[in-house]
């Protein structure tokens, strides 16, 4: 219970900040916008598989630029404050619960945009929707932990790109091959591998994450 | 003779590795034909990279739990060693693939997962560079290889299961298991494997020692 108290508080912080500076949401948002439009101007018209491989660059990018931001913000006076109030656990599920939420309102505006704009081919959207917010929420749990090795290791970006890419490969693979499964309107038995296999993945991340966190922040 | 016994282990084993893979009988499979004795190299170099890097993970977690820099010092050198290895089993698969598939490198989900495993591991090695302070550089290092290890599982031995692949074993291909019919090959396969998991251990724990004299070298001339 105590957890749960210090971690929606913690949550509830990052929200107000958010919603005070909108500087996050609003680059974000201009990034996905701007990045689909030129995507348009340069394709015009795409076939279903690349516009499939091409949304979730998009995402991919994207998210990386959203949940860089999660430990960048923070100054190190501020992060020591936190640490005095609440354990390790509590932040690191704060922040991962945070990055999930913002994750999920980018991708459903992200998606919104892209097939607004591309068009939208998929034949099963139920489970298309399914693979973007189950993308939205991996990309969360695993650029977190990333961002916060990273933000150790001096707040370098390129380390961010060089040590989140090789990690994200797996289920960015998995993640196109289950919407493609969408798009092609399959039946949904054709997908429960891969499923099963984001879920195994979003299971395993989350873990690790909490059990590495505490000797993380440790100075 | 009792601290080295495996050593000299190692060598008789490779020894008879390399003279009883040349010399062995093996089935008669059209395509790939004589170049199934690869197998004998090609995969214990994977079973030594898997060894290693899983040895790297134990001591990254014991480093975190204890504090103790020689313990970080197994574990970076076990990668070191294991990269090395790895880059071995990748170079046999190349060759192998050459004569077998046509193409050193065709589009595969079993050949671009161990290579993606393999930019993890690189990247492991990037990210200790780019810290100079050497407490903070283990720890943060240890974490990255816990974090990596699971993922470099999913990779090179789940995703490759679920998708179609050349590779055998993987995407409903059999292994060469069930060609090997009177054991012969397994009579050569296992004990070469476990021949170079005990080289690759060997050549880790030289690498390791002469880090920690170096180590000490240096607590000692500061």
């Amino acid at each position: 219970m105590h957890l749960f108290k210090e971690v929606s508080t913690l949550i509830r912080k990052d929200m107000i900040l958010e919603w005070r500076s909108k500087y996050a949401l609003n680059g974000i948002l201009l990034y996905v916008v701007s990045t689909v439009f030129v995507c348009y101007q340069a394709f015009k018209s795409v076939d279903p598989t690349t516009w499939n491989v091409l949304f979730w660059i998009i995402m991919l990018f994207a998210s990386v630029n959203a949940i860089n931001k999660s430990f960048l913000q923070e100054s190190p006076n501020r992060q020591l404050y936190y640490y005095a109030i609440a354990g390790p656990r509590a932040i690191i599920l704060s922040k991962i619960v945070y990055n999930v939420l913002l994750m999920l309102l980018l991708s459903a505006i992200a998606f919104t945009v892209y097939s607004v704009i591309f068009g939208m081919p998929a034949g099963d959207l139920l489970l298309y929707l399914i693979a973007v917010a189950l993308g939205g929420t991996s990309f969360a749990s695993v650029f977190t932990m990333i961002s916060g090795i990273s933000a150790k290791a001096g707040n370098n970006s390129t380390l961010m790109a060089i040590l989140s890419f090789p990690i994200i490969i797996p289920l960015l693979i998995v993640l196109i091959n289950l919407s493609e499964n969408a798009l092609n309107g399959l039946s949904w038995s054709v997908s429960y591998p891969e499923l099963l296999v984001l879920a195994a993945i979003n299971v395993i991340t989350v873990t690790i994450s909490l059990s590495l966190f505490p000797y993380l922040w440790r100075d | 003779m009792k601290h080295y016994w495996w050593k000299i282990l190692a060598v008789l084993l490779l020894l008879y590795g390399l003279v009883a893979g040349l010399l062995g009988s093996v089935p008669a499979l059209p395509i790939v034909h004589e170049t199934i004795r690869n197998v004998y190299y090609h995969v214990p170099m994977w079973f030594t990279m898997f060894t290693l890097y899983f040895i790297s993970v134990i001591f990254s977690i014991k480093y975190l739990s204890s504090s103790n820099p020689h313990h970080d010092l197994v574990a970076v050198e076990s990668v070191n060693v294991g990269v090395v290895f790895c880059a071995f089993g990748l170079l046999t698969g190349m060759i192998w693939a050459n004569f077998t598939w046509g193409a050193p490198w065709p589009n595969d989900p079993k050949l671009n997962g161990s290579a993606i495993a393999t930019l993890m591991y690189l990247a492991y090695l990037v990210l200790r560079n780019a810290l100079e302070e050497e407490q903070k550089r283990a720890k943060i290092s240890a974490v990255y290889n816990i974090f990596a290890f699971p993922i470099m599982i999913v990779l090179m031995y789940i995703l490759p299961k679920t998708t179609d692949s050349l590779h055998p074993g993987a995407g409903g291909n059999s292994g060469f298991g069930q060609f090997d019919l009177d054991g012969s090959m397994k009579a050569v396969l296992y004990p070469t494997a476990v021949g170079w998991i005990l080289m690759g251990v060997w050549l880790m724990t030289l690498r390791y020692r002469i880090r920690k004299f170096e180590y000490e070298n240096n607590i000692v001339s500061e």
